[in-house]
């Protein structure tokens, strides 16, 4: 029954508004019911498909790129105090910058011919650093008595590194990957509401589009969806950090 | 010979002295317990002897070369990520030993901690005793010319703890590593060493030097018998006189 909770309240919410909607006249440009939104959903499916797809392949791709730099800067940070004095101030000024402010830059620099890779450029920026500083608190992690058998048996810096720290960092590079990925598909859709018509058709493209021509029910629809890719893609990464973890720990 | 020596070594940290000045000499072979009352520098001295710390002041002189010296915390320190088998294997594989070798002297290692069988096995598998074998294991998988224990026992139960003493007095009587192991727990001092040293408290300075006479390994009862109760007298009459200073 507990577990029903949330889909009994749902329902009725939906039921709620459906019911509403009908009974007030509510034109549908404005408010269209949930029949409505399904209907609209089952029409337009294949390209708010396709639309997904293209703008989840942009916050994979993004995901993947952003898990690459931001790992060889914490261990770049890791290694050297100097390095890791220089970079940190520079990691929090992209961090605390807003993605929708740098948005019109980047679209200058890499989109007039590629407006993909301003998408990917901008939703790397977001994901970037969850995965940095995860990685470079993980990084420091590493049990100092373990630090010290390893200085004890002559490891080499690089030793410590792939031998201890980053072994030593999986449960925070785990969760990094788990707020980036989140963050990735945010900016995502982000940068392509930036880029407006310019970028590529992604669903955030399809909610502009839609609201434009007034299809309201449309939006919706490609709301629904993006919600979903969300939810799904965060269940995902949940399932993976929680077989990492076990992985790691042996149990 | 000496296998490692303080000359009146000294450690000052930043909240104040923390040791000394000191001078002690571990003898090749020697089983010595380093006996004192909490915050007195007992793992500052041992992390001198391990070369892991330098000395504010005085000489640290030092007879094994690298790979020679094996230090037991008090805590297993295991890699939670690596198997028991890899964990004693490590500090072999990082002196560049191939893994396969490596790996074959760990299984030999954890063998003679009686843990055959418990090679795959993960850190958080294992009970605190298994875990503590391991790291045992893992300190004399190198064959270690000195090997110092930092209170190893201290979380564990007592059954438990007896039994791993008595491990490693028959290992010590194996290969003779001079050992050098920290203790607040009299008894235990007295009846794993053939010294006893007293440290006053902290910044510790030396209160009493004691040797302990008796085969090694320990014979049944030993706890029992008259000299064993005499000398952990004596320890305990230092200690005493060290805290009120």
């Amino acid at each position: 029954m507990i577990r029903l909770a949330p889909v009994i309240l749902t329902a009725l919410l939906l039921a709620i508004w459906e019911v509403a909607c009908r009974a007030l006249h509510v034109a549908p440009y404005f408010l269209p019911p949930p029949s409505g939104v399904a209907v609209a959903l089952r029409d337009d499916f294949p390209v708010l498909l396709a639309a997904a797809w293209r703008t989840l392949s942009t916050a994979l791709i993004a995901l993947v790129l952003a898990s690459l730099i931001a790992q060889a800067l914490a261990i770049v940070t890791a290694l050297s105090p100097i390095l890791d004095r220089a970079i940190r101030p520079l990691a929090s000024v992209v961090q605390v910058t807003p993605v929708i402010a740098i948005a019109p830059l980047v679209l200058i620099w890499a989109g007039l011919d590629h407006p993909e890779r301003a998408l990917v450029s901008l939703a790397v920026l977001v994901a970037f650093f969850p995965i940095f500083s995860g990685a470079a608190a993980g990084l420091r992690s590493a049990d100092p008595d373990l630090e010290r058998l390893f200085a004890l048996y002559g490891a080499g810096r690089w030793q410590k590194v792939t031998r201890l720290r980053l072994p030593s960092a999986v449960p925070f590079l785990l969760e990094g990957h788990k707020v980036g990925a989140g963050l990735a598909l945010i900016g995502a859709v982000v940068a392509e509401f930036s880029a407006g018509s310019g970028g590529v058709r992604g669903l955030a493209w399809q909610i502009l589009d839609a609201s434009n021509k007034l299809q309201t029910a449309r939006m919706i629809a490609a709301l629904v969806v993006l919600g979903a890719m969300g939810v799904a893609l965060h269940a995902l990464l949940e399932a993976l950090e929680r077989v990492g973890l076990k992985w790691w720990r042996g149990r | 010979m000496s296998v490692a020596a303080l000359t009146d070594v000294a450690v000052d940290y930043d909240r104040g002295p923390a040791l000394g000045p000191i001078s002690l000499s571990i003898g090749a072979g020697e089983a010595v317990a380093l006996v004192g009352p909490s915050g007195c520098g007992k793992s500052t001295a041992l992390r001198l002897l391990a070369g892991l710390e330098a000395p504010t002041r005085g000489e640290v002189v030092r007879a094994p070369g690298r790979g020679e010296t094996a230090v037991v915390f008090q805590a297993p320190t295991l890699a939670p990520w690596l198997s028991a088998g890899a964990n004693v294997a490590l500090p072999l594989e990082l002196a560049g030993m191939a893994k396969a070798e490596a790996r074959r002297r760990a299984d030999a290692a954890l063998a003679r901690v009686g843990l055959a069988g418990a090679e795959a096995a993960r850190p958080a598998q294992l009970s605190g005793g298994m875990a503590m074998r391991v790291s045992l294991a893992r300190a004399l998988v190198t064959d270690p010319k000195l090997l110092l224990l930092d209170e190893p026992f201290a979380a564990l139960d007592e059954i438990t703890r007896r039994a791993l003493a008595d491990d490693v007095l028959a290992l010590w009587a194996a290969s003779r590593p001079a050992i050098v192991f920290v203790t607040h727990n009299v008894e235990e001092a007295v009846y794993m060493a053939s010294r006893v040293v007293v440290l006053s408290r902290g910044p510790g300075r030396i209160a009493g030097d004691f040797a302990v006479e008796g085969p090694m390994p320990r014979p049944a009862h030993f706890r029992t018998h008259a000299g064993f109760r005499a000398v952990a007298e004596q320890v305990s009459a230092a200690l005493a006189q060290g805290v009120a200073g």
